[in-house]
């Protein structure tokens, strides 16, 4: 038996690749959405692999250092190595800003990381794709070639000038911005430091408040103003683990002995995906139904229309005495090859286009395979409304009368 | 399992009915239709609009049940409490061969493929049946044009292309409803003539509604039908005369 299906979209295939080419951009489309989120997944979770920690001490009853702002004092990472079980800590702060590119800015997240080695030290980009790691206190900036900065830039944060020496891949925050290292006490200043204008004025208030200049009190003022020029603090203390240690023991005991918040990979991979990602995740998915729901509706108006055009032959093809499963099989094969055109469209258009995307666009088998499937089952479930048609066409409109 | 049915042996139409409606608002399309088709005979079925031509055309082409009546095609009386949908089908696909006014031919299948079509649905083989119908378009002299599609073929090669299609499973019936109407009057005496020469070579009953004044005189029998009552008379069978 010859495929009926097969030899109409043979004779109108210029329909049927125009159709297919446009339902194709769809599911490109909805395929990229499902990659955004995968990326927006993948972001956070390269984010938490990057920074080589077991545990995230931040502080108390905030979910920070990412979904929450967090501080702690900075020698906290003192009295954690004295804890059982913790090999390492280190200071680390967090700081999403626009960073100067010559004329330019580029939106980005600043990582103060503590002087150490990298490898030992958690927080440090674990390894570059050009360059070297910092190696002075100050002054110094490893940046994510994602930033589009290049060995020997210089890039302003703040009111300082760094020099890029080091370039990494794949280090971004959870928002797909990203990541510029620079010496904690650097960051520690860009995160606090205010111009000299409002230093000057801070400065005149504490001097007019009698409490702190007092005369009989020397030394006083100075102290305050000191203390209010200086930041002693950080977003969180990183953690690696000694071996043979749960992390989940180790932090137990660091929420009992140190009185802050801890968490573990497992949990901090909960707060991205689950909280800091959540509402984008979400948009993704409405927009995913909606694009879905658009799709099922083009083929079942195109696979209803292509059927009404039809409605002679399928009558003439009745009175011949035609199965009703043969012109069912017919409405149907086309469907699904519309969706097959379309699919496979779509997965090039995606696939072509995820690097031109500004986030990171991530394209998973198991979301094509899914995706394949969906598609499928949406062009079954248009086509039924086709074949209830077609099977209703009676045989008697062929003679007329 | 589809019905079999027997050979051939023509059409008999004993007091066939066919009433639409309930109680008051009921019409009788047909009051009581008597026909008679020999194998290898053309008759002709004629009359006015409204007279019920096309309702007894739906009959004898087991699209619409009659309310009354007897039909048998062959030996066997079909529209018995026996028949199903799907012997009805088979019937129409395997003994009752169609021909339209219009061809409506399959747009998207080349002429082989629209004639080939029903054998291959009948469960024949690909190649044995386009060979079937290659036969076929060779005896309607249409063989050269076996692999156009039907957009490219005049009305008249259409025609013949339909005609091909409904006697390819060598129906011992073939129900043929204004067959030359699109037709100049050279190509529907033409198509008449093909008739009558299949009916003779195949031994096929043939009924041909018409209201074409032009080939009324060919048939040697033609049922008037007014009213829903047929009338039969002799024809003049002037086409048969001049080529036999």
């Amino acid at each position: 038996m010859i495929s009926l299906a097969g030899r109409d979209i043979l004779h109108g295939w210029g329909k049927f690749v125009f159709t297919g080419i446009g339902l194709g951009l769809l599911i490109g489309v909805t395929l990229v959405m499902a990659g955004v989120y995968r990326g927006m997944v993948d972001d956070g979770k390269a984010l938490l692999d990057n920074s080589g920690a077991d545990l995230w001490v931040v502080q108390r009853d905030t979910l920070g250092p990412y979904a929450e702002s967090s501080s702690v004092q900075d020698d906290l990472y003192r009295s954690l190595l004295g804890q059982r079980g913790v090999a390492g800590a280190a200071n680390i702060t967090y700081l999403t800003m626009q960073v100067r590119k010559g004329s330019a800015d580029v939106r980005a997240m600043v990582v103060g990381i503590a002087a150490g080695q990298p490898g030992s030290t958690p927080g440090w980009p674990p390894y570059l794709v050009a360059g070297r790691q910092i190696t002075r206190g100050h002054y110094e900036a490893v940046a994510d070639v994602a930033s589009g900065l290049r060995l020997g830039e210089r890039v302003g944060i703040r009111r300082n000038q760094y020099t890029v020496v080091g370039l990494t891949r794949r280090m971004v925050s959870s928002a797909g911005d990203p990541m510029v290292f620079i010496p904690l006490k650097d960051a520690q200043e860009a995160q606090f430091l205010k111009d000299n204008d409002a230093i000057l004025q801070g400065r005149r208030r504490t001097e007019a408040n009698p409490a702190l200049n007092r005369p009989g009190v020397p030394g006083l003022l100075d102290a305050v103003l000191a203390s209010q020029s200086a930041n002693p603090y950080v977003n969180a203390v990183l953690v690696t683990l000694a071996p043979g240690h749960a992390p989940d023991e180790v932090a137990e005991a660091i929420r009992r002995w140190q009185r802050h918040t801890v968490y573990t990979r497992a949990q901090m991979e909960g707060i991205l995906v689950g909280k800091l990602i959540a509402t984008s995740a979400r948009q993704i998915g409405m927009f995913l139904v909606i694009l879905a729901v658009v799709s099922a509706a083009i083929v079942a108006f195109i696979i209803y229309t292509l059927t009404m055009d039809k409605i002679r032959e399928i009558a003439v093809l009745k009175l011949i005495g035609t199965r009703n499963r043969t012109i069912a099989a017919m409405i149907l094969q086309q469907a699904v090859a519309l969706g097959l055109i379309g699919f496979v469209v779509g997965k090039i258009a995606a696939t072509w286009s995820a690097p031109f995307f500004p986030k990171y666009v991530l394209l998973v088998p198991a979301d094509t395979v899914a995706g394949f499937a969906a598609v499928m089952a949406i062009c079954v479930l248009a086509s039924l409304v086709s074949i209830r048609l077609a099977l209703r066409v009676d045989p008697a409109e062929a003679i007329g009368g | 399992m589809e019905r079999a049915t027997s050979a051939g042996k023509g059409i008999l139409i004993e007091g066939l009915t066919k009433r639409y409606g309930k109680g008051d608002t009921a019409v009788d399309a047909l009051k009581g239709v008597d026909m008679r088709v020999a194998p290898g005979e053309v008759v002709g079925l004629i009359g006015p609009s409204g007279s019920g031509k096309s309702t007894l055309l739906k009959c004898l082409g087991a699209v619409i049940d009659p309310s009354a009546g007897r039909m048998t095609l062959g030996e066997e009386c079909i529209f018995d409490a026996g028949w199903k949908v799907r012997d009805l089908r088979a019937l129409r696909r395997d003994r009752i061969g169609f021909v339209f006014q219009a061809p409506y031919l399959i747009p998207f299948l080349d002429v082989t493929d629209n004639v080939a079509l029903l054998p291959m649905l009948a469960g024949v083989p690909n190649a044995e049946a386009r060979a079937r119908a290659l036969e076929l378009l060779g005896a309607l002299d249409i063989s050269h044009r076996a692999a156009a599609m039907p957009s490219q073929l005049s009305g008249g090669e259409q025609q013949r292309v339909a005609i091909a299609r409904g006697l390819v499973n060598r129906p011992p019936v073939i129900l043929a409803d204004e067959p030359t109407a699109p037709l100049d009057s050279v190509r529907a005496m033409a198509v008449v003539r093909i008739l009558n020469d299949l009916a003779a070579q195949f031994q096929t009953a043939i009924i041909v509604v018409t209201h074409d004044e032009k080939i009324i005189p060919t048939f040697k029998r033609i049922y008037h039908i007014r009213d829903g009552v047929t009338h039969e008379e002799a024809g003049e069978g002037r086409l048969v005369r001049a080529a036999g």
